[in-house]
């Protein structure tokens, strides 16, 4: 029931924002369903037990997808754009994952940082994808219907919203049933799991797996949104940035990666406005008292006051 | 010939112990079996080289008449033997139900729910059904870690040191309910003790193990009594089983 009314509530947003937003608003937004789908991707990967500070290689990955497409089939749809992001990340999930699905704790974190940063050292080398500057891309339509260009934006956002509405109500159902108490097993004890049955393996592979396709939505998404690539987005620090949102937000539900990166991407603007040479530094502050006063992320605000009430 | 487990010639040396030596040794399903031995004998190597936690240097395992040296302890839980462990091994953040629900629901018992239920009836864990696993006392993990291994699918049930940390006026009490969850289960138990009044009351048959070998073979009230099983596994001075 509580889903339901989320979802009907999300909706709404999406489209009043589609609507009436001004265009920076529009592409905040974007920015933000971006990030967060990533985010929530990290949080599937952490029910397990598992931190990857490489999810910029799947966001890359989805962002250079979706541009290729534009840039060199002269494909224009935003829809294939999406797809094509959150398959060639999918895709090399599955076989990166053949691998990492065996490591645990630093060494499965150090080698998804590891690989992410192989891609941005390829990125960064290849000039037929414009080396360190990247390059352009430009969507024009969604499933064949051309848009004006001012509605552009505007269709994208609420067409990869709603798509994140799916992704996110069918990540919620598989982790509030039977892989998600195997997931959170797995992080408690995995010689039990074993010793019941089960492959640990498996289940780390299939969380990777969704938490790579996510990753690579997002990325399609934001390269979207901003209408260009650059290696900046398999660099470590995006990989950083989705875990810094992931611990601001907490891990209680499936909205808080959203909120968490609305709150980052608003938190980041305005620091840059107001205090442009030490903005960083005002994200790191913002990280320490979350830390140290909310250990279990902003959401954990929303609880203290249901519980008061 | 109704042997549902046998070892032939199994042999494990860990550098130069020898923790499984030439272990020729065959289970039929009819009698509850006690491995007893003291620290570093080879009783738990036994347990380990059965479920494929340890694979033997050399010999066979078989399981209803199947090799199982090689598979896996995944696997070898899948064709029905399943073990608890001298240290619960329980997922501490979860609920006792929630820890019973991934078992059956693991073991794809066809109501995962009902049969998690079912076991925390059977176990007399339902007052603490949604405590933390982490939050129990030694005995209830202990209950819950055999009632997990218990679940629908296991027809041998191997559980190391089951009365290991508990009070003593709890481990009758704790024995009591898992051999009657077993019997009711239809499912065949081989278990480690080190107490030997345990091992008096519930075993069928002890076998004694002694620097990874076996020292003696039969019913309690023969095995306990003989003079190297005294002096090597018991220790001299206490005369236990005389029942």
């Amino acid at each position: 029931m509580r889903a339901v009314a989320g979802t009907v509530v999300a909706l709404v947003m999406l489209g009043g924002l589609s609507y009436s937003a001004p265009q920076w608003l529009v592409f905040m937004a974007m920015l933000v369903l971006a990030k967060g789908i990533v985010v929530l991707g990290l949080l599937v990967l952490m029910r397990t037990g598992l931190v990857s500070f490489g999810q910029g290689l799947y966001f890359g990955i989805g962002a250079y997808a979706a541009a290729l497409l534009s840039h060199h089939w002269y494909i224009g749809d935003a829809a294939a754009m999406l797809l094509a992001g959150a398959l060639a990340a999918g895709l090399t999930a599955s076989i990166l994952g053949l691998l990492l699905a065996g490591y645990r704790d630093i060494f499965f974190a150090m080698l998804s940082l590891a690989f992410s940063m192989i891609l941005y050292g390829m990125l960064v080398k290849s000039a037929a994808l414009g080396s360190t500057d990247g390059f352009n891309l430009h969507a024009r339509a969604f499933l064949g219907f051309v848009l004006a260009p001012d509605a552009e934006r505007r269709v994208f956002l609420f067409a990869g919203g709603v798509c994140v509405v799916v992704g996110s109500l069918l990540v919620h159902t598989l982790m509030a049933g039977h892989w998600g108490r195997l997931a959170t097993a797995i992080r408690d004890n995995e010689l039990r799991v074993s010793y019941l049955g089960a492959s640990p393996y498996r289940v780390v592979y299939l969380n990777y797996l969704i938490a790579g396709g996510l990753a690579g939505f997002g990325g399609a998404l934001a390269a979207l949104a901003v209408g260009h690539v650059d290696p900046e987005t398999a660099y470590w620090t995006t990989s950083g940035e989705f875990v810094f949102i992931a611990i601001l937000g907490g891990t209680q539900s499936i909205l808080v990666p959203y909120v968490a990166a609305a709150f980052f991407e608003a938190l980041r603007t305005i620091a840059s406005q107001y205090a442009p040479n030490v903005w960083q530094m005002s994200l790191g502050v913002a990280m320490l008292a979350i830390i140290m006063f909310l250990p279990a992320g902003l959401w954990s605000l929303a609880q203290r006051r249901r519980r008061s009430a | 010939m109704s042997a549902m487990l046998a070892a032939e010639g199994l042999t494990k040396n860990f550098g130069a112990v020898t923790a499984a030596a030439d272990i020729t040794l065959s289970f039929d399903a009819d009698t509850v079996a006690s491995l007893i031995g003291a620290n570093g004998a080879g009783k738990t190597t036994f347990l380990n080289m059965v479920t494929g936690y340890l694979k033997p240097d050399s010999g066979r395992i078989l399981f209803g008449g199947r090799n199982i040296v090689g598979l896996d302890p995944r696997q070898v839980t899948k064709l029905g033997i399943s073990r608890s462990f001298q240290i619960p091994q329980l997922f501490s953040s979860l609920s006792v139900r929630d820890n019973l629900l991934i078992a059956e629901s693991v073991a794809a018992a066809s109501d995962p729910r009902s049969a998690a239920n079912a076991a925390l009836a059977r176990f007399g864990l339902e007052p603490y059904a949604s405590r933390l696993a982490g939050s129990l006392s030694e005995g209830i993990r202990k209950l819950l870690d055999v009632a997990m291994a218990l679940s629908s699918r296991s027809k041998l049930l191997l559980l190391d040191e089951p009365t290991s940390g508990v009070s003593a006026d709890e481990k009758f009490g704790i024995m009591d309910v898992v051999m009657g969850a077993a019997r009711d289960a239809g499912v065949r138990v081989i278990f480690v003790e080190h107490d030997m009044d345990i091992v008096a009351r519930f075993a069928g048959r002890v076998v004694a193990f002694y620097e990874g070998g076996i020292i003696g073979d039969g019913p309690p009230q023969t095995v306990l009594r003989m003079k190297d099983v005294r002096r090597y596994v018991i220790g001299e001075e206490a005369p236990h089983a005389q029942a």
